[in-house]
């Protein structure tokens, strides 16, 4: 459904901080791919997701959804694929608006917005039975503003809000990075049971190694730009952590040297 | 130098219609720096564009109330450029709104083809001469836009443009096109200022090049003093009314230090100092805050 072609990124070309971020990447994402991305500080994990959603757009190369070229196609209306969990619970939610009017706004992601009232009674009582599915008491408070929210429900309402309307693809940018512990595996256990239920095709950059393990049924390494490791299916059920280390070394032809990586 | 009290009372009601003709210019500011969080500066002369625009209509034969409409729509071309200048040139939005301003000023003198064009003459919607009734009509515009406003943004697109003042990043990426977002508000609040400086114009019976200089301070202590009293956990309709309240507040503290003796030539460093302050209130408090714990 998504095919990254050749596509290369470089930050600062020309000055002495230029960084070829992203190399002759190429990859395939095919339906109902649940994937995790793993790899250490500058590995390129964040310029892909922004490279796919349209944040970034490539030096060369092409971005295809569904066989057709959304390379320098503008951020907002490649949207209506894209449905995307930040690692900062803040970026993902408007702090002054209420909590429905977030949801709501989600809701319209890939419909045209018109003159319309931004939200309709139907949608209310459906976006009150999701809220207390998450089982954070937020079913009763609708119009609170999501500024007054922790961080962990946030990030729970702006998981919500990115697979309202069943994207195409869901990014989530370790989305559980910025949460304490146990505020993250609930997040994690949560993300998951929405992916598994909707089926959504999903790319999941995490710095964990054992969520990467865990969940999904494809993992991607990255190193420095590039893939290093993509292994799917039976062969990913079996690794373990010391393996993924291991082959890590060997593909890269390096030690792995970032410690967040190896300690999480 | 001695206060009167008697002859404040007797400037009240001017003061009051004065803050509910230039609140609806402070309603514009509300609109990019509140909600669009933009600090649009094109207001200081985009004021003086419709305050042009109505005076040259009416003195060209047009009834007064239509050339109302013809100052809003100046006004809304006035916010455009600023908002092409920034959104599709990448200026940075303080300085797009600079250059709108700056080019205004050649373009009022255009329109006006004088640096002051007296109405006093003419027929008018309001005036100076009956204050009353200028109140009276002054109201009606406020209540009718506050309406306005209010449904406008709780539609889609108006809840697009705030979720863009808010996060821009999130709108990005929940599909909100937020350039258009940005074009939009940016027309809304340059056509309402512009409104404003036609209604000033009538009301004060001349349209002049330097009628709008200041705006912008004018509109941002309107819109802080009115958050202050009201706070900004309250309705949409309240919030827009009391960015009104408080441009009448701020012309009742002009009237009386004018009264107290300072000079209308001071007026300027007086409202500098008191929307500074205003703006500091916030930085200063966390300051004490951070003080406090260490």
């Amino acid at each position: 459904m998504l095919q990254l072609i050749n596509v290369n990124k470089t930050f600062n070309p020309g000055t002495v901080n230029e960084n070829h971020a992203i190399v002759d990447f190429s990859v395939t994402i095919n339906d109902n791919d649940y994937i995790s991305v793993i790899g250490g500080n500058g590995a390129g994990k964040s310029t892909i997701l922004n490279l796919i959603s349209g944040g970034l757009i490539p030096d060369s190369g092409k971005i295809l959804f569904d066989g057709s070229d959304v390379t320098r196609m503008p951020e907002h209306t490649r949207a209506k694929y894209i449905g995307r969990v930040f690692q900062d619970p803040m970026m993902g939610t408007a702090a002054d608006m209420i909590i429905e009017e977030n949801l709501a706004l989600a809701f319209r992601r890939g419909k045209r917005r018109g003159l319309k009232w931004y939200i309709t009674e139907k949608e209310r009582q459906s976006y009150r039975e999701m809220l207390s599915e998450l089982d954070l008491g937020l079913e009763d408070r609708l119009d609170s503003k999501i500024g007054l929210l922790s961080g962990g429900q946030r990030q729970a309402v702006t998981l919500l809000m990115a697979t309202i309307n069943d994207p195409a693809l869901l990014l989530l940018d370790e989305h559980t990075a910025a949460l304490d512990p146990k505020t993250a595996v609930k997040v994690m256990e949560l993300s998951h049971k929405i992916i598994t239920e909707k089926n959504l095709t999903t790319l999941m950059v995490t710095h964990n190694m054992k969520d990467a393990i865990a969940y999904g049924n494809r993992l991607i390494m990255l190193d420095k730009g590039r893939i290093v490791l993509d292994i799917s299916g039976e062969e990913k059920s079996r690794l373990t952590v010391n393996e993924l280390i291991e082959r890590f070394s060997a593909s890269s032809g390096g030690e792995l040297s970032d410690d967040a990586l190896l300690l999480s | 130098m001695s206060f009167n009290f008697t002859s404040f009372l007797n400037s009240c009601p001017g003061a009051l219609a004065q803050g509910i003709l230039w609140g609806i210019m402070a309603t514009g500011v509300f609109i990019t720096f509140v909600i669009l969080d933009y600090a649009d500066l094109t207001v200081d002369n985009s004021f003086c564009t419709g305050g042009a625009v109505c005076a040259m209509l009416i003195l060209g034969g047009m009834s007064p109330a239509v050339s109302l409409i013809f100052a809003f729509l100046s006004g809304t071309l006035a916010g455009m450029i600023t908002a092409l200048l920034h959104t599709k040139l990448k200026i940075p939005g303080i300085l797009s709104g600079i250059l709108t301003q700056l080019a205004l000023y050649s373009i009022n003198m255009r329109i006006m083809q004088r640096a002051n064009v007296s109405l006093l003459k003419a027929e008018t919607v309001i005036s100076l001469k009956n204050i009353p009734h200028s109140i009276v009509i002054g109201a009606g515009f406020m209540v009718v836009l506050i309406a306005i406003l209010y449904w406008f943004f709780g539609t889609e697109i108006g809840s697009g443009i705030r979720a863009t003042g808010n996060n821009s990043r999130m709108a990005e990426a929940l599909g909100i096109n937020t350039d258009t977002m940005k074009i939009i508000a940016l027309m809304m609040s340059n056509g309402l200022v512009a409104l404003s400086g036609g209604l000033v114009a009538q009301y004060q019976g001349y349209a002049d090049i330097n009628m709008g200089r200041g705006a912008i301070v004018i509109g941002l202590a309107s819109v802080i003093i009115g958050e202050v009293i009201f706070g900004k956990n309250i309705n949409f309709a309240i919030r827009v009314l009391s960015t009104f309240i408080g441009c009448v507040i701020y012309y009742l503290i002009i009237t009386l230090v004018l009264q107290a003796g300072l000079n209308t030539s001071d007026l300027k460093l007086f409202s500098a100092i008191v929307v500074a302050v205003a703006l500091a209130i916030p930085a200063l408090k966390k300051g004490k805050v951070k003080g406090g714990d260490r």
